[in-house]
């Protein structure tokens, strides 16, 4: 089984180390899971929350280690500290899951999002949308007479709030990637 | 470049045939289809391994269950595509339920045709995913034998439990190489077996101190292996501490043992679940507090300090938070753990251990399994009372079905070793019992081996008869005959104002006459002057016997802990049932 990098239940810590057990404050977790890149992986593991109850608040998935056949499953995901815990451990046992991350309690990570926006606009509104696009460093990857595509990475907070102002401005189609996430600074684990 | 085949090289169908042998399995439960042709033709050019012919898949999956629970080995499953493994389904998902290793093979259309509505497909990996602990689509004939291998791996390490491995026709006709199981790669998968020392030291520092511990086993323990059992067995005798058991666990401590103070949980008993509730110290070892165990969640033991054993990690914190878990598998904890006791010194509070036991035997005193007998009617815990005597001393094994029968034959009736109890916990599947005594019968010819069944979980299975008698099992069926959905009908008193929707069995066969129509023995029961008798007639014939023991019909199941209630607040044999779940029990299963 691969090491869970859990202090509940991987027996060296008490579970008096944790956070309060009882605290049904729900919080949201950015889960890295390496997987053995096999047929039906994903499907296991969106299985894994869909059967059980659990939330996905955005997922990604890509092969990143080709030689290993090892893809890359980022998670976020939200519920009390307790269903955590329990959704790191029912990932853990997924046969071919190899490593669990929680980058929220494993210290400081990036967590960057990409996302593509069309505004439809004339006059004011597009110059507006333009000078918007500007601030938040998004690029221009299309445009037309009567539209705009724009391309804006990063952390989902930041696209919320670019999404927010290009509504107003004629907002027709927005295509987000969902979160991919390391953590900072050298080796995990 | 060179013509000559090395010895590795073999179509799909023999490779499979192969896997088996090399992974030392003696039976396969099975049915064949189309799609699984060309593994049959392998099975019948060769004389190692045997077949057990089925009448129907789930059949298949509960017997290789028997098989594996009764022998520590897991148990091999080999089904046809579409219906024979959408058939196989309920078998599975018992097996992933109740932790049991069994390997199932199924057919698949050839991989040219997955997609298309293809004759007998069905998306199997994709059905059986949620239901298997892993399983696999094998296109390519050269991975085939090494994915054969990880299966038998990973169904038989860490938590034990199901495994599918779905073979399309074309690869079982198209030559590859045969990968031996030495070569095949398994190191991803190795869950921890040994415990933190730390932790270990921990809870024996508990331990000594501890003035009411109680050691709560489950079929963690079973299933780490007969080693584990006499660990057990070793710990409880040395500390004193008391044991009770899950369901699954029975037979993990002897019942003749006297540290065994009985089973806990729903229909468990007064003491163990008292017991439960006011001990200062759970050690709960292999077990997983399921809901039949825990009743109410926050009522739940509210003093104790709480250690967990287990080798699953997501067993652990899942339902109860405990202070201490130790990840790791049964045995080799409980050899640390006593290895650190010992060199310890052997402490234990004896002081507060004889209180403790004190309290117990007052709680033993309230004699929660006394029932009203009767002159003219079987009483179902007399027959098994009369089962267990007659039947004391045998080399015996037991299968259930599910319902009241099942908690009565875990009431009443005695096991004193472990691979002795076979029935379905998690899954409650009714229709397991029979099944299931074949295949503990396959892997034990000479013993004795029972099924205690209710008439309607019976009739779920009982095509296997034909099994049964095709291939000598001399299986007793024991059905408590009470024609009702006895489990049900009770919940309807207690729930449901007696009003007893659909409850009753109508229409019942004559089963003696049932028993002669499948070239067997039947045998009735309807007195309690004739219940001895009857049995032994049972006992003495070298064949299948279906045993018709005509019961008193609205006998309740007690004590019991009606659902939603705490530990502390069951239901006796002199309460008055009707309307006894109430609240939250109401939603509750
Ligand atoms: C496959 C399946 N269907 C339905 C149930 C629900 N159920 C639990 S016990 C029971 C009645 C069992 O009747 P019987 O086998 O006669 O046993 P009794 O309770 O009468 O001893 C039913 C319907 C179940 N456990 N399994
Ligand atoms: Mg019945």
């Amino acid at each position: 089984m691969s090491p869970l990098h859990i202090q509940q239940g991987s027996s060296k810590h008490s579970a008096y180390d944790l956070r309060d057990p009882h605290s049904e404050v729900i919080e949201s977790h950015t889960l890295a899971v390496i997987v053995a890149n096999e047929p039906g992986v994903l499907a296991r593991v969106i299985g894994l929350f869909s059967g059980r109850g659990y939330n996905i608040e955005s997922l990604t998935v890509a092969e990143t280690d080709h030689k290993g056949h090892r893809s890359r499953i980022t998670i976020v995901t939200k519920g009390t500290p307790a269903v955590i815990e329990q959704i790191k451990a029912q990932l853990g046992r997924i046969v071919p899951v190899h490593e669990v991350h929680d980058l929220t309690v494993e210290g400081a990570s990036v967590e960057r999002e990409l996302a593509l926006l069309k505004v439809e606009g004339k006059g004011e509104a597009r110059i507006e949308a333009l000078r918007l696009a500007e601030i938040f460093r998004a690029n221009v990857v299309d445009s037309t007479l009567g539209s705009f595509v724009f391309e804006i990475t990063g952390a989902p907070a930041k696209i919320d709030a670019f999404a927010d102002l290009m509504r107003p401005l004629g907002l027709s189609e927005l295509a987000r990637t969902g979160v991919a996430a390391l953590p900072r600074g050298g080796a995990m684990g | 470049m060179s013509q000559q085949k090395t010895t590795s090289q073999m179509t799909g169908a023999k490779m499979v045939v192969q896997a088996l042998k090399d992974q030392g399995v003696e039976v396969v439960f099975g049915y064949p289809g189309g799609a699984v042709l060309p593994i049959y033709d392998e099975l019948f050019q060769q004389n190692e391994i045997r077949h057990v012919l089925v009448r129907h898949e789930q059949g298949a999956t509960h017997m290789a269950e028997g098989y594996a629970r009764s022998t520590g080995k897991p148990g091999v499953v080999l089904v046809t595509s579409g219906p024979g493994a959408t058939n196989a389904v309920t078998g599975i998902t018992d097996a992933l339920m109740d932790s049991i290793p069994m390997i199932v093979l199924s057919g698949q259309v050839p991989t040219f045709l997955i997609g298309t509505d293809g004759f007998q497909e069905a998306d199997t990996v994709g059905i059986t995913r949620p239901c298997t602990k892993n399983n696999w689509l094998v296109k390519d004939p050269d991975r085939l034998a090494e994915t054969i291998h990880q299966a038998f791996h990973v169904a038989t390490s860490g938590r034990p439990g199901p495994v599918l491995v779905d073979i399309p026709k074309d690869v079982q006709f198209a030559e590859g190489t045969y990968t031996p199981p030495q070569k095949a790669k398994v190191d991803h998968y190795q869950p921890r077996v040994k415990g933190d020392i730390d932790a270990i030291t921990a809870l024996v520092e508990m331990l000594e101190q501890a003035e009411r511990p109680i050691l709560y086993t489950g079929g963690g323990v079973i299933n780490s292996g007969p080693a584990a059992c006499q660990l057990l067995v070793e710990l409880a005798d040395a500390t004193g501490i008391p044991v009770t058991s899950t369901l699954m666990g029975l037979g993990a401590y002897p019942a003749s043992g006297k540290q065994w103070i009985g089973m806990l949980g729903m229909h468990g008993l007064y003491e163990a679940n008292m017991a439960m509730h006011d001990c200062d110290l759970m050690i709960n070892i292999g077990a997983r507090f399921d809901d039949r165990i825990t009743g109410r969640v926050n009522a739940f033991s509210p003093n104790s300090r709480k250690a967990h054993i287990d080798i699953d990690p997501s067993s652990i914190n899942k339902v109860i938070r405990v202070d201490l878990p130790i990840l790791g598998d049964v045995g080799h904890v409980l050899e640390d753990l006593l290895r650190i006791w010992k060199s310890r010194g052997r402490k234990t509070n004896a002081e507060g251990l004889v209180r403790w036991w004190k309290q117990i035997d007052e709680w033993k005193a309230v004699n929660c399994l006394a029932y009203k007998g009767s002159e003219s009617i079987i009483k179902p815990q007399l027959a098994l009372q009369r089962l267990e005597a007659l039947t004391k001393g045998r080399d015996r094994y037991i299968t259930t079905e599910v319902g009241q029968h099942q908690m009565w034959a875990a009431q009443y009736l005695n096991f004193d070793g472990p691979n002795r109890w076979m029935t379905s916990g998690g899954l409650g599947t009714m229709g397991y019992g029979l099944p299931a005594s074949i295949g503990v019968q396959i892997a034990h010819p000479d013993a004795l081996v029972i099924n205690v069944a209710g008439e309607a979980s019976w009739l779920m299975n009982m095509q296997e008869m034909g099994t049964a008698v095709q291939f000598r099992t001399p299986v007793k069926q024991f059905i408590l005959n009470n024609e009702r959905l006895g489990m049900v009908r009770q919940w309807q008193q207690l729930l449901h104002g007696e009003r007893y929707s659909h409850s009753w069995s109508e229409s019942l066969p004559d089963f003696v006459k049932l028993a002669e129509a499948f070239g067997c023995k039947g045998i009735r029961a309807e007195h309690p002057d004739e219940l001895d008798d009857a049995i032994m007639a049972m006992l003495d014939y070298d064949g299948p016997v279906i045993f018709d023991c005509l019961v008193e019909r609205h006998e309740n199941c007690l004590p019991m802990i009606p659902s939603g209630n705490a530990h502390n607040d069951m239901l006796l044999p002199s309460d008055d049932v009707r309307g006894a779940i109430k609240g939250i029990g109401l939603t509750l299963v």
